[in-house]
């Protein structure tokens, strides 16, 4: 009987896994001797908006890079639909953070935007029109193609943030991980990118963002992802995103007054 | 005499020397391109000193197996096992240690030359050493070059050209973003490796035409230079090429059109006097072209100021600005306005009030990106877009524009 239940368990988590577009088992990130993420779980939900929040240090970025392979982790792995990510990764889009890059490279937006088109150029293929047409109308979806050929430098950061999604949506993938894709944009940049993000949900795609805002959570995400270097919590808003999870990812670095600004479900 | 050389007529060895020295500059160019775009610049310091232990190792080997111990493909072979040793160093002290590159750079750097030029000291003492001229590669030697010898640069360099072009895509992608290179699968440590064992390759095919000091110039010049003249990665490539390989035709005409001029050191000056072209006279980037456009935008922002100034009849101070409005004819010397200079001076308040609507305005955010105190609202707007502000802005203002 108990092993009946055991493989029951198995096979649901199997199932789960499967469904998954992205899921985290025992992932540990170290820089040095200070592990920045410690043995965190994590499955993503697919054609949900996911928000990953935490304070600063508590491992955001590094668990998105770790489980994309930007990192490479000390322990754990990362499985699209329950497979290994290598033979997987064309079904993911990644936005790095905006600060990551030299802006003064010698590249024009088209050709950023390009970049997301490298898996089916390859090596050698030439850009033609029909791949030009489509890195346009990926820029167009974000309100940039009057900018194709500006050299990059020269756009304002939230033009520069545009032109990184525009570059995530040429890939064409199932899910989309952003890192900090709203840090230091203007408003207008933020409403394209909040529409561009809930069209491809609203088209079955599933959306992970690390997030900053905590104001903002409720109105663009459905589920939330808290982390202080272990995970503290993961789940739908209404029911994870309290006051009691925030407490315990923030410990006493959020106030109790911005807290209560927030409007926060009973915990 | 410099002419007969620039068309190949000083004789077979400065023909060899000059087409062996244009290939290459253009593959010097071409793969020096991605690592200055890498920024990894000062590597291909490291790997050429670390040469040197290579030639004298590569030397003694052939020697004690009997063989004439200066064949040009057994050196260089010695030399790219001893520079890819030099790099995989560099590459692992900057990965595993809490090193930084520039330290590890220079540690390698210092003590492969070091090791090498005891080798060298080592070999002059046999007997077998006296005449071997290896110090020949520290600065390149020309005189005396063999077809063979240009076979092996010419056939080195095309092959490395060919590598890069074959990989310019991933490379350039590592190059802008590595995070983003990495999470589409890429393996940004094999193409970091790749992009600077192609500098070796070119390193190595260089020792014999300008030295493993000075080949670093040929590597980084063209690109630098290159970056002055366009903003697109495929552009500077080829640009960085066509200079490299310009430089190494010249330079080594140059040096065979008269006794006593060394060709690596000449091909490193004419390179430099295309860096210094390129950085005082590129359009855009130049020195001389930026110094220009601020010097207009000053002039312009001193006009827009002076004719806001006037169309609210607030005094002007600045005797710049004064002078510009006298020299248009728009106010007099003691700083009243004239009649076109009313006139004037109303447009540009009028279209300073349009302006605000625009860049208040989400829908026009594009034309708004282009404000710049200045811009005419015509030449970003359409006849239909402005008459639609106006009309915003309400009341009678017409004003004879």
């Amino acid at each position: 009987m108990l092993e009946l239940a055991r493989m029951d368990g198995l096979a649901a988590q199997a199932q789960s896994l499967e469904q998954s577009p992205l899921s985290v088992r025992g992932m540990t990130v170290s820089y040095g001797q200070k592990p920045a993420v410690f043995s965190v779980d994590m499955t993503v939900v697919e054609g949900s908006m996911t928000a990953i929040i935490g304070p600063n240090g508590a491992g955001k970025s590094t668990l998105l890079k770790a489980a994309l392979g930007v990192i490479k982790p000390l322990a754990g792995r990362a499985m699209v639909h329950g497979k290994p990510l290598n033979g997987q990764r064309h079904r993911i889009a990644y936005v790095p953070q905006r600060a990551s890059v030299d802006w003064d490279f010698p590249t024009r937006v088209i050709d950023v935007v390009l970049m997301g088109l490298y898996r089916e150029l390859g090596l050698l293929r030439r850009i033609k029109v029909v791949h030009m047409n489509k890195a346009m109308a990926c820029l167009d979806r974000v309100g940039m193609s009057d900018f194709a050929d500006r050299q990059i430098g020269q756009l304002s950061g939230g033009q520069q943030q545009r032109v990184f999604l525009a570059r995530a949506l040429a890939q064409g993938a199932d899910l989309y991980l952003l890192d900090e894709p709203f840090a230091g944009v203007d408003a207008a940049t933020e409403k394209a990118i909040i529409d561009v993000l809930k069209g491809l949900k609203a088209a079955g795609k599933t959306v992970v963002a690390v997030h900053h805002d905590l104001a903002t959570v409720r109105d663009y995400f459905d589920r939330v992802f808290l982390i202080n270097t272990r995970k503290v919590a993961e789940g739908p808003v209404e029911t994870t995103f309290t006051a009691e999870n925030l407490n315990l990812a923030y410990g006493g670095r959020l106030a109790m007054a911005q807290i209560d600004q927030l409007e926060l479900a009973a915990g | 005499m410099l002419f007969d050389a620039l068309l190949l007529q000083l004789g077979y060895n400065a023909t060899l020397v000059t087409i062996g020295a244009a290939f290459l500059g253009v593959s010097a160019g071409v793969t020096g391109t991605f690592l200055f775009l890498r920024k990894r610049a000062l590597v291909s310091d490291a790997i050429s000193h670390a040469t040197l232990p290579g030639v004298g190792i590569a030397f003694m080997v052939m020697v004690a197996l009997g063989g004439d111990g200066r064949s040009l493909p057994g050196l260089l072979l010695g030399s790219a096992v001893s520079a890819w040793v030099g790099l995989l160093c560099v590459n692992w002290l900057t990965r595993k240690t809490r090193l930084a590159e520039d330290a590890a750079i220079g540690a390698v750097l210092s003590v492969f030359f070091g090791f090498g030029i005891v080798l060298l000291t080592i070999i002059q003492t046999m007997s077998a050493g006296r005449q071997a001229g290896l110090e020949s590669f520290l600065l390149g030697s020309t005189a005396g070059m063999l077809w063979n010898d240009a076979i092996v640069i010419a056939g080195g360099g095309v092959a490395t050209l060919a590598v890069v072009l074959a990989l310019r895509r991933p490379m350039g992608l590592v190059a802008f973003d590595p995070e983003f290179a990495s999470a589409s699968g890429l393996n940004v440590a094999r193409i970091d490796l790749a992009i600077m064992g192609l500098a070796m390759a070119v390193t190595v095919v260089g020792l014999k035409i300008v030295g493993l000091i000075l080949i670093v110039a040929m590597l980084i010049i063209p690109p630098v230079a290159a970056r002055f003249w366009t903003d697109r990665t495929d552009q500077v490539v080829v640009l960085s090429g066509i200079f490299g390989g310009a430089s190494g035709y010249v330079g080594a005409a140059l040096s065979a059109s008269a006794p006593a001029l060394p060709t690596g050191p000449i091909i490193v000056l004419v390179s430099f006097t295309v860096f210094a072209m390129s950085l005082f006279f590129a359009p855009g980037r130049g020195v001389l072209a930026a110094a220009l456009r601020h010097r207009r935008f000053q002039r312009r922002v001193h006009m827009r100021q002076g004719l806001l100034a006037l169309a609210q009849g607030q005094p002007i101070y600045e005797r710049f600005t004064l002078s510009l409005l006298r020299r248009a004819g728009l106010a007099h010397a003691d700083g009243v306005v004239t009649e076109t200079g009313r006139a004037r001076a109303a447009k540009a308040l009028r279209d300073e009030k349009r302006w605000e609507l625009v860049r208040a305005d989400q829908a026009l955010e594009g034309a708004a990106a282009l404000y710049d105190g200045m811009r005419e609202l015509e030449t970003v707007l359409t006849a239909d877009q402005i008459a639609e502000i106006d009309r915003r802005i309400g009341g009678p203002k017409e004003i004879g524009v």
